[in-house]
This record gives structure tokens, C-alpha cells and sequence, in this order.
């Protein structure tokens, strides 16, 4: 049996939500699909409070915020239909969609499809680093503040940028030791606010430098370090040895993006954005029609401008689908111009240049 | 134990339910909320699986559902995500050893 459905929109990240909710304003009936047993993506774990402007709930921390966009959408309980602890496996070229929840196996035929799939951590190269013990930052982060589990006692960070820096902010707050954080580039990747908070702290953050293989027979018990010259080769004799039982891997995201290849819209490698990004219009639409991504699963930003790209996707798919929102073109040219506004200054400038590289395919601030 | 205790900002402190469970057939517990991994990590369990070829031991390693380094034998189907299952009272969770045979559907 094939279960028919208008939109679908996979994942509940805040981009996913955003969508939801606007959609459901225009008067758009949604699936909302995610396959964790909470909704709110990777918000859920940030015990942190945001940057950015008041609009994107800036100074609020991320789970406040998760809170707050779940309520938005379930206000619509006759419109958005939830399935939690669903995955969707496959996507195909019809807009047919196969979901599993457990055991239960179904089939949707969409009308119009949003994939707010967000990212996936990266993985790094180096002896041993299939031992258990070596987690990415992300899930330390979700065993320590939604499971309430540490994950170790003695810990190294390998990656300095916000995540690194933010989740072994986050581990001495939960009583981790973190030895150490360590970088291989020659300046610190993440905001200062937050190396400086660490290093209040005690935590050493050495760059040039990196790991260089792990050491344990059933889990990670010890790891070896290197410095980096200028042209990131190994230093000989400048190893160190740390005694942990657990290390962090930091060193970035990228999108995730298997289901849209999976249907087969068109993708582009743009390191600036992750990796391999859709390619999309200024709607969010991607080169298949009715077919839409944003948030992280269209090039990793942040959590802000994943909101915002979800109204515009939201807004967008909602009239494809022959609802326009009251207000649509208000909304249209206020969101645009938010984006603008989150991409501008020196941080949003890798951004900038990577949606430069989709060459006005897509939006271009 | 490995569970949190104090936080500045999180409130681990509130009673939960206790929910037992068997791991490799031996009786253990973890609380309401918990998801597999999670209670196994406070237990201290950091294998739960062994690579297909090399049975190089594995553990989890995105919590999110994202890389399958987590699966594991629950209730005698295999490759479970255990990262983003729901404890339940009375699972019966093994370590995975190989690529995971056919089962019969419940
Ligand atoms: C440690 C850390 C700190 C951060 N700090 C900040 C900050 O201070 N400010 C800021 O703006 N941003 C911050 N971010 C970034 C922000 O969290 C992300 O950019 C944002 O969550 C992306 O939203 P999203 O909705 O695109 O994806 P996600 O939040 O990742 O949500 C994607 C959802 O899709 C679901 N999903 C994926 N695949 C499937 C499938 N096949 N079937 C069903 N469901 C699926 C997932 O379960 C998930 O719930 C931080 C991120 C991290 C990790
Ligand atoms: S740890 Fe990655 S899927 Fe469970």
C-alpha cells in the first residue's frame, strides 16, 4: 500500500521545523519525518547560548530553541503530521519516499519534497582511529547533555573550531578532565570568546599540531601527538604521548546529502560549504522540480541561517504546492535580506565564497 | 559509573525510572530517556560490535544515527542503530560479531 501525502519534509533539525511551521501558516498540510526519538536536530544538545540577531533567537541556548520551534509546529496539529523514529531509507524519482519505523516498513508518493537531512560529522585519517573511545565531537556532545552520560574522564580535543572548542567547554562542565586541545593549522579555527574561555580554564589549545595514532587493545587508553611545520609535514621527535580514555574528533562537517543523490538531483563538490552541496535555485529547489534542500544538508552554516532557509523553503514548496502565504512576498524579501545580513562580515565570508562557487544557481549574497 | 551527576546548567538530578535490560546475557539497568548506547556508555561498555573482516572492535561514534558503528543484536535482530533506540524494559542486547544473519519477522 502507498500512503499519499502533499509535503514531506525529512528531518526535524531547526531547518526542517522552520519549514514546517511556514508552510502550515500558508495552509500547506506536512509530514514531518525524523528518525531520532527527539525532534530539534542537533539544537537539542546545545547547552550554549547563540549568537546571531534577536530574529534567530540569539543569546537563547540551542535547546530553548529547540523547544520553541517544536511548539510553533505543533500548533498546527491539522496540518503537520510528526513520525518520529523514522528513517527515511530511499527517495525515488516518482517522489516516492520508503520510510522505517522499527520494524514497520511504508511507502509515501510526495507531491513535493523538502530534504533537511543537516550534516554528518567528518572522519580523520590516523593509526588506530577505529578504536572505541575515538567519538566525534557531535555525539560526546549528545551523550553528555541529552543522555546525561560522560563519555570518558581524561579526554583529548583534535579540531579547534567552534564545535571543538564549544564541546570541551562543555565536557568540563560535566566534569571531564580535557587535556588537551589540539589543531593542526596554525591559528585557532573557532571564535575567540570561546579559546578564551577554555583557557581560563587551564586547557591548553596547541596548534600546529595533530594526532598521530591511537594506542589501546579494546578501547583507546593511550594517543601520540605530532607538531606540523609550515607545510603541514611531521616534526620527527616532537611526540607526546597522552594518557586518555577517550578522544573528540572535531574537524568539521559535511552535508548529507545521500538521499538527494540517491533521487539524482545534480551536485557540486565546494569545500567552502562541506563537500558535495545540491544545486539550487533562490527558491531552495534543486534541479529537480518540486524537490527542495536547505539547512546544513545544503552547505553547513549554522543553526540561524538554517531557520531562515527553512521559512524561505517553506514558503516556497507551500506555493509551489498552491498555497501562497498572506504575507509571502513580505516574508520573502525580509528573510532574503536576514540571510544577507548572517553571511555579512568576516566569518560569513567562506560562506559567501562558496555559494559564489554555485555561480548565481544558487542564491547569491 | 559515568553518569552525570552535577552541571551548571542541566538538571540530571530527577528520579527515573529504572529499566532492566540484559547485555551478552548478564542482568544490567539503565533509566527511562536512555537510548542503548547511552546506558551501555554509563555502564562503561564502549564495544559493541566487531568490524566484518579484521573483527577489529568497534564502537559508536556519531550518536546521531549517521555511520552504523553502533549496531548490535537487540532482542535477536541484528544491526540495530543503538544510538537512536529507545531503552525498553527486558531487551536482550548482544555484541554484534559478524554482518548479521536473517531472522524471523516477529
Ligand atoms: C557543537 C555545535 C555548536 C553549534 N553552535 C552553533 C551556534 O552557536 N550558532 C549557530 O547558529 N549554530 C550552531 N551550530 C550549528 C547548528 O547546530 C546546525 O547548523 C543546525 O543544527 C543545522 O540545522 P539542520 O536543520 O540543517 O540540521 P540538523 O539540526 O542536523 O537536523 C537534521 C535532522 O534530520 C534528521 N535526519 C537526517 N537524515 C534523516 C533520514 N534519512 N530520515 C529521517 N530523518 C533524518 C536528523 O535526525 C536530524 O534531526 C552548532 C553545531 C554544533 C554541532
Ligand atoms: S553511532 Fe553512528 S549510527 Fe549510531
Amino acid at each position: 500500500m502507498i500512503l499519499n501525502r502533499d509535503l514531506v519534509i525529512i528531518g526535524a533539525g531547526p531547518s526542517g521545523l522552520c519549514a514546517a511551521k511556514m508552510a502550515a501558516e500558508a495552509g500547506q498540510k506536512v509530514l514531518l519525518i525524523d528518525r531520532n526519538p527527539q525532534l530539534g536536530g542537533q539544537l537539542i544538545k546545545q547547552t550554549h547560548m547563540f549568537f546571531g540577531s534577536e530574529k534567530q533567537y540569539a543569546k537563547t541556548r540551542g535547546f530553548d530553541i529547540a523547544k520553541k520551534l517544536i511548539d510553533d509546529v505543533k500548533k498546527y496539529p491539522d496540518l503537520v503530521e510528526i513520525w518520529d523514529n523514522s528513517t527515511v531509507v530511499g527517495l525515488y524519482s516518482d517522489k516516492v519516499l520508503t520510510v522505517l519505523t522499527g520494524e514497520t516498513y511504508r511507502k509515501v508518493q510526495a507531491k513535493a519534497i523538502i530534504v533537511a537531512t543537516g550534516a554528518s560529522e567528518k572522519v580523520l585519517a590516523f593509526e588506530n582511529n577505529d578504536l572505541p573511545g575515538i567519538y566525534g565531537a557531535g555525539a560526546v556532545q549528545t551523550l553528555m547533555n541529552v543522555y546525561g552520560v560522560k563519555p570518558g574522564e581524561k579526554i583529548v580535543m583534535v579540531g579547534s573550531g567552534n564545535i571543538g572548542l564549544i564541546v570541551s567547554y562543555q565536557l568540563m562542565q560535566a566534569g571531564v578532565k580535557v587535556l588537551a586541545v589540539i589543531e593542526a593549522a596554525k591559528v585557532i579555527g573557532g571564535y575567540k570568546v570561546h579559546a578564551s574561555k577554555l583557557r581560563r580554564l587551564g586547557v591548553d589549545i596547541i596548534t600546529s599540531c595533530t594526532i598521530k595514532k591511537a594506542i589501546g587493545k579494546d578501547k583507546v587508553e593511550k594517543i601520540v601527538t605530532v607538531r606540523l611545520n609550515e607545510k603541514w609535514e611531521e616534526i620527527p621527535g616532537t611526540e607526546k604521548e597522552y594518557e586518555v580514555d577517550a578522544v573528540c574528533i572535531a574537524v568539521g562537517l559535511s552535508p548529507l546529502t545521500n538521499l538527494l543523490a540517491m533521487i539524482g538531483c545534480e551536485l557540486k563538490y565546494v569545500g567552502e560549504l562541506g563537500g558535495l552541496v545540491p544545486v539550487l535555485s533562490k527558491d531552495y529547489e534543486t534541479t529537480i522540480e518540486g524537490v527542495y534542500a536547505c539547512g546544513d544538508a545544503s552547505g553547513i552554516e549554522e543553526a540561524s541561517s538554517a531557520m531562515v532557509e527553512g521559512y524561505i523553503t517553506g514558503l516556497a514548496a507551500a506555493k509551489k504546492l498552491g498555497k501562497v502565504h498572506p504575507q509571502y512576498d513580505e516574508l520573502m524579501v525580509d528573510l532574503r535580506k536576514q540571510l544577507d545580513i548572517l553571511r555579512s562580515g568576516p566569518f560569513g565570508e567562506k560562506i559567501r565564497k562558496g555559494l559564489a562557487k554555485l555561480e548565481g544557481v544558487k542564491e547569491v549574497c | 559509573m559515568m553518569r552525570i551527576k552535577e552541571h551548571p546548567i542541566l538538571d540530571f538530578s530527577k528520579e527515573r525510572k529504572i529499566i532492566r535490560f540484559t547485555f551478552n546475557g548478564q542482568e544490567v539497568y539503565g533509566y527511562e530517556g536512555d537510548t542503548i548506547a547511552s546506558a551501555l556508555s554509563a555502564l562503561g561498555v564502549k564495544e559493541f560490535s566487531v568490524s566484518i573482516k579484521h573483527k577489529r572492535p568497534r564502537g559508536f561514534y556519531c550518536a546521531i544515527g549517521n555511520c552504523s558503528s553502533c549496531h548490535m543484536i537487540v532482542d535477536g535482530v541484528p544491526n540495530v542503530k543503538t544510538c537512536i533506540t529507545l531503552l525498553k524494559e527486558g531487551m536482550k542486547v548482544e555484541t554484534q560479531t559478524n554482518k548479521g544473519e536473517l531472522y524471523d519477522l516477529k
